[in-house]
């Protein structure tokens, strides 16, 4: 199965991905254009064969231990673009369409595929293009959810939107649940209409130790501690087993941090 | 001081206000940050996570941080940022790190050693390839050392400039900041040294890089940093919850 867990360092389905983690799901193929601590974390618990991605880094922070050990030790196969390929492999199958044109820059990474140009029908020019990126399931975090399923986000998007849209089933998470039409107002926040989404969870703060714009920041301590807990294997595992297969569910996993250190994290200072 | 600071400090004085800048993680976030806060107020900083006239009160950690969205002028779909902004050639100046460099201007930011069995594996392009083909103009910054500086380059991650000349439509690398040296590029698309580094010399150079890099002669030495300069990216450091990176 192939799963695209959305949010650009914001909005990270955490919540979700740990519960993957605790039912110990195998053989997944894991896309996402930035890894991050998220897909290190599943990478680590060994969920995946297979990763799709453009760029493998711990954000401000440095490399994903995890993710290292397992390419140098030939773990995991890799698909990789850049960026914006990345993305433009979403418009394509979020549009339906087999691939999508784009200048792309001749690198190592595109002498590695099959050629992939197209002849534009109007000027015989030849365009580079990207096969489409269609998820089986793509999970989304966000803010706001109705009971219709509308899903409402503020703040940075990447290409959350796209990742959903292409994908054949959207599963959501949510900070906030509210009854039916109550924030039909919020037009401009509005990821995806209800239709388009099969299953919202209410979760709050699931996202940790990414973070929520108005919410919640990103837990940088961790982010920054990640590198020493993951770059030792038998530690990478004891973490899991302490903070993922150890606790129940989220809302566990929220308590084994306690009130004090996530209230540092809120906005405003209270949850 | 150090290296890095002296690295930031000079690669910002690069910068012109009213530019459009996009900003990579890491020194030249620092940089961008840092002119910003000197000579180029108006310095439109963009990041590749889609934040857009990026105001930030704090020293943004990463480029997805919050700090950069709340004031910014405006936060874009990551897709409409790279199709409709920097393919169509908006953005004045990519600026750039890597892990290695060759005498063309490649970047490499993918792997050490081969990409099937690779010694140390990294991050890999992001948005790199992308900028540094369709920026007006690159700056990269990066540490000098004979590993860095190679005459071939493990993996072309972000490409330089073509085989025989310099890329005709004038994009492509136009300087490198390191720690010894200031750098650009001659007619042919080679690099070349333009300036060295304060109490850094020519032969520090040669024996730090893998190739041979000519001079630009007379060959001047970049003014130290001044005490403003100095001050304004402690002041910068400050504002981050460690106190420095």
């Amino acid at each position: 199965m192939t799963l695209y867990m959305a949010g650009f360092s914001h909005l990270i389905p955490f919540a979700a991905a740990h519960e993957i983690i605790r039912q110990k799901k195998s053989h997944l193929t894991l896309c996402r254009a930035t890894p991050d601590l998220i897909y290190d974390q599943m990478i680590a618990a060994g969920v995946a064969d297979r990763l799709v991605f453009s760029y493998a880094g711990n954000p401000g922070v440095g490399l994903l231990p995890a993710f290292r050990r397992a390419v140098e030790q030939g773990d995991i196969s890799l698909e990789e673009y850049t960026h914006f390929e990345m993305v433009a492999r979403l418009e394509a199958g979020a549009a339906g369409l087999p691939f999508w044109p784009l200048k792309s820059p001749i690198t190592d990474l595109v002498l590695r595929r099959p050629a992939a140009t197209v002849t534009c029908p109007y000027t015989g020019a030849a365009v580079p293009t990207v096969p489409a990126l269609n998820p089986d399931v793509t999970w989304v975090h966000v803010q706001a959810a109705d009971s219709d399923g509308n899903l409402y986000v503020s703040g940075l998007v990447g290409e959350m939107k796209e990742a959903a849209l292409a994908a054949k089933t959207v599963v959501a998470t949510t900070e906030s649940f509210y009854p039916a039409d109550v924030l039909r107002t919020r037009r401009g926040e509005l990821l995806l209409p209800g239709f388009r989404v099969s299953a919202v969870a209410h979760v709050p703060m699931g996202a940790h130790p990414s973070y929520a714009s108005g919410l919640y920041e990103r837990d940088t301590r961790f982010y920054q501690q990640w590198t020493a807990i993951a770059k030792d294997a038998e530690r990478c595992q004891a973490w899991l087993e302490e903070w993922i297969y150890g606790t129940a569910n989220h809302e566990q996993y929220l308590s084994k941090w306690g009130q004090d250190y996530l209230n540092h994290l809120v906005v405003g200072g209270m949850l | 001081m150090n290296n890095r600071d002296v690295m930031a400090i000079i690669s910002a004085r690069l910068l012109e206000d009213q530019q459009r800048v996009l900003v990579g993680v890491g020194t030249p976030n620092v940089a961008a940050n840092l002119a910003k806060r000197l000579h180029a107020p108006n310095l439109v900083m963009i990041y590749e996570s889609g934040i857009i006239d990026a105001r930030p009160k704090k020293l943004p950690l990463s480029i997805g941080d919050g700090t950069l969205v709340e004031e910014s002028l405006a936060v874009l779909p990551m897709g409409e940022l790279f199709s409709q902004y920097l393919q169509t050639g908006w953005i004045d100046i990519g600026f750039l790190g890597a892990a290695q460099i060759d005498s063309r201007g490649n970047l490499n930011s993918t792997t050490i050693g081969s990409y099937e069995h690779p010694t140390i594996r990294l991050a890999g392009s992001g948005g790199a390839a992308d900028i540094a083909h369709h920026a007006r103009r690159t700056i990269t910054i990066l540490p000098h050392s004979r590993e860095r500086f190679a005459a071939k380059i493990d993996f072309v991650t972000s490409p330089g400039h073509p085989p025989g000349g310099c890329r005709t439509d004038g994009g492509g690398p136009w300087r490198v900041v390191t720690d010894l040296g200031l750098f650009g590029f001659d007619s042919e698309g080679e690099m070349i040294c333009l300036s060295l580094m304060p109490s850094h010399t020519y032969e520090e150079i040669l024996d730090m890089s893998g190739w041979h890099i000519p001079f630009q002669s007379p060959l001047s030495v970049v003014p130290d940093p001044s005490p403003e300069e100095i001050r304004v990216l402690q002041s910068l450091y400050d504002t981050l919850p460690g106190g420095a990176l």
